[in-house]
């Protein structure tokens, strides 16, 4: 028996339909939690009013950290009870969002017990997120978690739970251990992460290939990338076999970006001193084709969202680092550079200044000399058109340097 | 920190659980030595390994929001099939990792019984990524669910199958915090609001540090001012943006609005680097009204866009692709969107958009 105490016309609509209902999942949560259906009433009030209905406001968090709970207070109390206070923790995803049934059992019977009944899988940085719980609950479902084995992640001006693609898991294009990095890093920052010292938020995202996968040149202050140095590896018989499936120069040749293949008598060669690491051709015949011996990482900085000075991409810090062998080493030269560039903007930054920002006001220039990183071509599109240079030195003549001394 | 009241000992810092106790078997033999993978048809692919292992991938699209019971019935149909392993993907969906071929067709027979699609792979509609919406945020400027789910019945054939070009990624946010990466997707949509916030004078003092909230505004239109004797601030109108960042530092500043708050629509983004570097998405439709409980105005505007993408875009060409092949002039024309002044970049850096050559496909 599904439905709801309250009246919700509006929301039944929602019920109909090929895809998955949202609707349906509420109810289905509602059914054992009041305040998750007083949560359906509260939304079909949004419905028909047309604006959210939760205050801006009102703290919510465990002892000893100062994130990972997300405080939610609906401003419609009296007719909604349960939404008065309805909040989220932010439960660290298990890299890769690999789950078993009976660690995921075991959450659920938490999120019954302790809040609404409703999870995200996941939320958009990548936490798991439990939905519907009150401040007094707030530790004992922190505790039960803890003892499941999940920690809080971030929120608010601290690291963000560090994410990664599916890496080598189950994929063959993975050129890092995305999984290893980020469990690693995560680890590595739990200070940074629960308790908020930064300007604004700081987010890490570890993509295997330039695919992707998990958006992190989009949306990362510092985006790891897995990237090959050397050769692209060619099997010949799998591309004849590809060959009689479609047009291999119409697909795959003309559509790479720097022209550095050729497909001429049944045969697929590479100038790969060219190849820009696209994937493209690699995606297009993934038998065929695979990404070289040499494996490592590319590292991109400053990617974040419209607030609050306008969206940015992030841009090549580092090209190429062997980030497999500093995995030997404990990843000492990701955490060093992670900490000078976390130096650097606690020492300039303003409040709510991402890291793309600072260094845009500050220049890209100063920053490098900052973290110690030489400027590289490969970090621009092209070099300067405008001679306004800020040039830091100039000659003098040397009876001006004498008549300084005298 | 040990609980002196309790006489236990409290867990703090412990980071997430450790990834290799939840990998499937199978993958922790094959770890890293995947050699090729094929889509065998949509929603189901197969990995191979050096070992000569099969991993066999079905993806599920889920609604992201979702109850303790749905938990459980995953759980149970990991149990039965998985080996009681299963995994999420980036974009919401579920992945059901097997080993033995034959659990492919029961295990989708008895997830589409529980109303769960197998798609999203290839050149298909993936799981559109959403944020929070009216349902659980404050800044909202629309439902997020709510478009998502109206805009997946609606596209359902696209999710299932694999007709399109190329792959289409749409992603929603609610407001222009964008939380996930929507900025950069094929179609994405964002909720907008349209009117100056509302300045509650006599609780700026109170709820509000004013050096801050100034600070917040990226086009100095907060300033400070006065008001019945009480410190408090002006929004310059003309100067305003509605990007609502002052009302995330300051509670006293409100900017919902029933009647101006709606969507905008941007196309043509991309996170990828394969063939063309990643970019974002950008305006085609600068606002639609917020039309609950179906937004047909976004349901139209996604249709045109995707139909048009449909029939002119060429095999494997991502929408940016296709609309960099055209032009933009063309893609309005097709579209039949109105290319208004909202259209032209006026923010920082804005100017670098122009056409500075003679180029124009007339």
């Amino acid at each position: 028996m599904a439905g709801t105490k309250h009246k919700t016309p509006l929301l039944d609509d929602l019920k109909e339909g090929k895809w998955p209902s949202f609707v349906k999942e509420l109810e289905r949560a509602a059914q054992k939690s009041p305040r998750t259906d007083d949560l359906i009433g509260l939304l079909e009030k949004s419905y028909r009013d047309h604006i959210p209905h939760w205050k801006h406001g009102g703290m919510a968090g465990v002892k000893g950290y100062g994130a990972g709970i997300v405080g939610r207070f609906s401003d419609s109390p009296e007719d909604f009870p349960g939404t008065q206070e309805y909040h989220t923790a932010r439960i660290n995803q298990i890299e890769g969002f690999f789950y078993t049934s009976d660690v995921l059992r075991k959450l659920a019977d938490i999120c019954d017990e302790h809040a609404g009944g409703l999870f995200n899988f996941h939320g958009s940085t990548g936490d798991i997120q439990i939905l519907g719980f009150k401040q007094k609950e707030a530790e004992e479902l922190f505790q039960k978690c803890a003892q499941l084995g999940f920690d809080l992640g971030g929120s608010g001006s601290a690291l963000r739970t560090p994410s990664c693609c599916v890496g080598p898991a189950r994929c063959e294009w993975a050129n890092y251990d995305t999984l290893h990095v980020t469990d690693n890093l995560t680890r590595e920052f739990q200070n940074e992460m629960h308790r908020p010292t930064f300007n604004y938020k700081f987010k890490i995202k570890c993509a295997g290939c330039p695919n992707d996968c998990i958006a992190s040149g989009a949306r990362s202050d510092l985006s790891i990338v897995g990237v090959w140095k050397d050769n692209i590896r060619i099997d010949q018989d799998q591309v004849a076999e590809y060959a009689k499936k479609f047009d291999i120069k119409k697909y795959v040749v003309d559509k790479c970006p720097t022209h550095c293949m050729d497909y001429t008598d049944d045969k697929l060669t590479i100038d790969d001193s060219n190849c820009v690491k696209c994937m493209h051709c690699i995606n297009s015949m993934p038998k065929a084709l695979r990404p070289g011996l040499q494996k490592g990482a590319q590292i991109r900085i400053g990617a974040k969202v419209p607030m609050v000075q306008g969206p940015r991409l992030g841009f090549i810090l580092v090209p190429f680092y062997d980030i497999n062998k500093d995995k030997e080493e404990d990843y000492t030269f990701l955490k060093d550079l992670i900490q000078k560039i976390w130096d650097f903007w606690d020492e300039y930054g303003t409040s709510r200044e991402r890291i793309g920002e600072l260094i845009q006001r500050v220049g890209v220039g100063n920053f490098l000399e900052a973290i110690e990183l030489e400027p590289l071509p490969e970090m621009v599109e092209h070099p300067r058109a405008n001679p306004f240079i800020k040039f830091e030195e100039y000659l003098v003549a040397d009876e001006e340097e004498e008549s300084k001394e005298g | 920190m040990p609980d002196v009241d309790k006489g236990t000992v409290r867990i703090t810092d412990i980071g997430p659980p450790n990834y290799e106790n939840f990998l499937p078997p199978i993958i922790k033999k094959n770890y890293g030595k995947w050699l090729y993978h094929e889509i065998l048809k949509p929603g189901v692919m197969v990995h191979v390994s050096e070992t000569k292992d099969k991993l066999y991938t079905v993806r599920v699209g889920s609604t992201r929001i979702v109850s303790s019971d749905f938990v459980r019935d995953i759980s149970n149909l990991a149990d039965k099939y998985c080996n009681g392993y299963l995994r999420f993907t980036t974009r919401n969906n579920l992945e059901f990792l097997l080993d033995k071929e034959e659990n492919i067709e029961p295990l989708i027979k008895e997830v589409q019984a529980l109303g769960f699609p197998v798609g999203g792979m290839d050149h298909s509609l993936g799981n559109i990524v959403h944020t929070q919406g009216w349902l659980h945020c404050h800044t909202s400027a629309s439902d997020a669910s709510g478009v998502v789910k109206a805009l997946m019945d609606e596209f359902y054939d696209y999710f299932v199958g694999d007709k399109l070009p190329a792959k289409v990624r749409m992603a929603f946010a609610c407001c222009l915090n964008m939380c996930g990466s929507v900025g950069a997707s094929d179609i994405a949509i964002v909720g907008m609001h349209r009117r100056p916030p509302t300045v509650m004078a006599d609780r700026v003092k109170d709820l509000c540090e004013i050096p801050s909230t100034i600070a917040a505004c990226p086009v100095d239109a907060v300033r400070p001012k006065t008001i019945n004797g009480k410190p408090s601030v002006e929004i310059d109108e003309d100067r305003c943006v509605f990007c609502g960042n002052c009302y995330t530092v300051c509670p006293a500043l409100p900017i919902a609005d029933p009647l101006n708050d709606g969507l905008a629509i941007f196309v043509g983004g991309k996170v990828a680097n394969a063939r063309t570097k990643p970019t974002f998405s950008k305006l085609a439709v600068p606002w639609l009204p917020n039309n609950p409980p179906r937004w047909p105005e976004v349901i139209e505007a996604v249709r045109t866009i995707l139909e048009a993408y449909k029939d002119g875009a060429r095999r494997g060409e991502r929408v940016s692709e296709w609309i960099e092949r055209i032009g933009w002039p063309k893609f309005f024309k097709i579209t039949g969107f109105e290319f208004t002044k909202y259209h032209i970049d006026d923010f920082r850096l804005g100017e670098a958009t122009m056409n500075y050559s003679n180029y124009a496909r007339l």
